[in-house]
């Protein structure tokens, strides 16, 4: 395998501010973040940050030559626009290094009142063909844009080949199996949402109860799951739950598992991706710190063309993410 | 206040979707969404089958607007895209912004799929272009009335009154996964299901419906109750997306309910066993989609 010369970001999580040290310490190129607000998709209770955070953060990455992402991706609400144009205001003033939209409206008032500003397409903002990629080139101007986790390999290859816009791709975490920005299946369930709320089952809605037919997961009275004993049980996301269908309880849209995409890293580098994203905001420091950690020295492995997938990585991997189990998700097309 | 029947959402065989389009030509819808916007892999009708179908019904005197699929990926997804942008006979729906990318400049209807949940959203697309939107899922009357104050000139609002309701859309196809197809060999499963494949939780209650790559609600939209806060909020358009059964007596009681010949709490009543599953209306009142609160009111 050739030596690339290309830039290939790592781009990881920070839900605080101990997760972007850990995330810088080991080895990050980029750190992405959010307002502690519904401006942010990782609204979680005691996560994210305030002004003198953000502050904090982006002297400790700055001070590395790291750069910091901010995440503005959920969809201003009806009449609720000056929350988000505050923050795009509040990112700019910070001296972020791009900012992270799904708005179309948002991304116009960015571009108009923000034009040095690097704006990056948001994974929620559902482009998954070049079509959809250049409208946000041409209108806005955006550097890159983050693909939903629904493309198999030959098409991202596809994409990227077709746009000079910069593709982020998502390399390791949670596996979203809808496309990211077009699904309602929360709020129909529990009355929030990514785009409305930023939150996908909030837990708020969660109820565990025992019960004599095994441990329930209940998502606002929505029976998600039911456990046996020995059962190992999950957080319950809705679509990640076992259902009946044709008279056969199965995962009948997706097994807990996290998106794994390693043993791919040199074939997407090859292909011309420009950077890999970590999922994981709401994680603890001590799972950004162990997941930069392996990515960084798979990268610089495959950039020294001498990659193959270790399993202790995997074994790494493995120890942290949902279920223990991982998957290649959409880039293999068998599992389509 | 116009009806419009909503793109067919399902896999039908070829001869019962012709039967289909000829009661609607017959009936007293005003607009009629049309064409495959789910999945590209249905074959019953081809693009050239859905022209004839958009000429007939543009002659019986219906507005006829073609539909883009919401999901766009492959090559040939985006060939069939361009194309469809291209023929200049009928307006286009964009559900993808790619769609909206190919059509600037030109009239166009802003889907439900476009997330166009504020004023700046709003205003955008119709600089591009659209002269109707339609409401996104999720959003509820206080969402329609503070969108519908900012309102762009000339631009015609539309709200998804009746139907199983499209709530996402996947990479993978679930139908074919619960036959442990893959979704390249799936031998056309979906038209198995002409209203979809019910997906219950495991106490038994009905919860989503599987179909191919699009997963829905199974409580079905009924917002007939609402009309009159519909028409209050300035909705232009209600969307009846089409079931396989009782699609025009469904019409049909719109119809009376927009000509004043059935009060909305009738009208909604007569719907409820005409509907392949339990009624729900809880986006519109900002609650949980699956809730039916007209229902508890009555």
């Amino acid at each position: 395998m050739t030596q690339l010369e290309s830039p290939f970001e790592l781009v990881c999580p920070a839900g605080s501010l101990p997760a972007l040290k850990g995330a810088v310490d080991n080895g990050a190129d980029c750190v992405y973040l959010g307002f502690r607000d519904a401006t942010n998709a990782r609204n979680f209770a005691g996560l994210n940050f305030d002004d003198k955070a953000i502050a904090a953060g982006i002297a400790y990455a700055h001070a590395r030559r790291r750069k910091v992402l901010l995440a503005l991706n959920t969809y201003p609400q009806p009449g609720g626009e000056a929350l988000w144009r505050g923050a795009i205001d509040r990112a700019a003033s910070a001296g972020v290094d791009a900012v992270i939209l799904a708005d179309p409206g948002l991304m116009r008032y960015a571009a108009e009142f923000h034009p040095g500003l690097r704006l990056h397409l948001s994974v929620q903002g559902s482009a998954t063909n070049v079509e959809a990629i250049e409208f946000y080139r041409r209108e806005f101007g955006i550097a890159r844009a983050v693909l939903p986790r629904v493309l198999s390999l030959a098409q991202v290859e596809q994409v990227v080949s077709n746009t000079a816009v910069e593709i982020e791709v998502f390399g390791f975490g949670s596996l979203c199996v809808m496309v990211e920005g077009r699904c309602a299946l929360s709020s129909y369930a529990a009355g929030e949402s990514p785009n409305t709320h930023g939150v996908c089952s909030p837990a708020g809605a969660v109820r565990w109860q025992q019960r004599p037919e095994g441990l329930e997961a209940r998502l606002n009275g929505v029976l998600i799951d039911r456990y046996g004993p020995g059962e190992h049980a999950s957080y319950p996301t809705l679509c990640k739950g076992r259902f009946e269908v044709a008279g056969e309880t199965y995962y009948a849209i997706e097994e807990p598992a996290s998106l794994n995409t390693l043993e791919l890293l040199p074939t997407l580098m090859a292909m011309g991706v420009a950077a890999m994203k970590i999922e994981g905001r709401q994680r603890s420091p001590a799972y950004v710190a162990q997941v930069t950690r392996v990515w960084r020295e798979a990268i610089d492995s495959a950039r020294a063309g001498r990659f193959s997938a270790k399993p202790a990585w995997m074994a790494q991997l493995d120890a942290v993410a949902e279920g223990r189990q991982h998957t290649l998700g959409a880039y293999h097309r068998a599992w389509k | 206040m116009k009806l419009a029947i909503g793109p067919l959402l399902y896999y039908w065989p070829r001869a019962t979707v012709m039967d289909f389009y000829e009661a609607v030509a017959a009936g007293p819808a005003d607009v009629v969404y049309l064409g495959e916007a789910v999945c590209s892999r249905r074959h019953e009708l081809r693009a050239a089958d859905w022209l004839q179908v958009a000429g007939r019904l543009r002659d019986a005197g219906k507005e006829v607007v073609l539909s883009s699929m919401a999901l766009i990926e492959s090559g040939s997804d985006v060939a069939a895209l361009r194309r469809l942008a291209a023929q200049e006979a009928f307006a286009v729906e964009a559900n993808d912004m790619g769609a909206v990318g190919l059509l600037h400049g030109r009239p166009f209807v802003a889907g439900p799929h476009l997330n166009i949940y504020n004023a700046a959203t709003l205003l955008l697309l119709h600089g591009l272009g659209a002269r109707r939107w339609v409401m996104p899922l999720e959003m509820g009357q206080a969402g329609l009335e503070e969108l519908q104050s900012t309102r762009p000139e000339g631009m015609e609002t539309e709200v998804f009154a009746l139907g199983r309701m499209p709530l996402a859309f996947s990479a993978r196809c679930f139908t074919a996964r619960q036959r442990n197809l893959p979704k390249d060999d799936c031998r056309f499963s979906c038209i198995e299901h002409p209203d979809g494949l019910d997906m219950t939780t495991r106490d038994g209650k009905p919860f989503l419906v599987l179909n191919g790559i699009q997963t829905q609600s199974a409580s079905v939209c009924n917002l007939a109750a609402e009309f009159e806060a519909l028409r209050t909020a300035g909705a232009d358009v209600l969307r009846i997306s089409p079931q396989s059964r009782h699609a025009m007596e469904v019409v049909a009681l719109f119809d009376d309910l927009r000509r004043g010949r059935a009060t909305p709490e009738a009208a909604s009543r007569s719907l409820l066993p005409l509907l392949p599953g339990p009624a729900c209306d809880g986006y519109w009142h900002g609650r949980p989609g699956l809730e039916w609160q007209a229902g508890s009111a009555a």
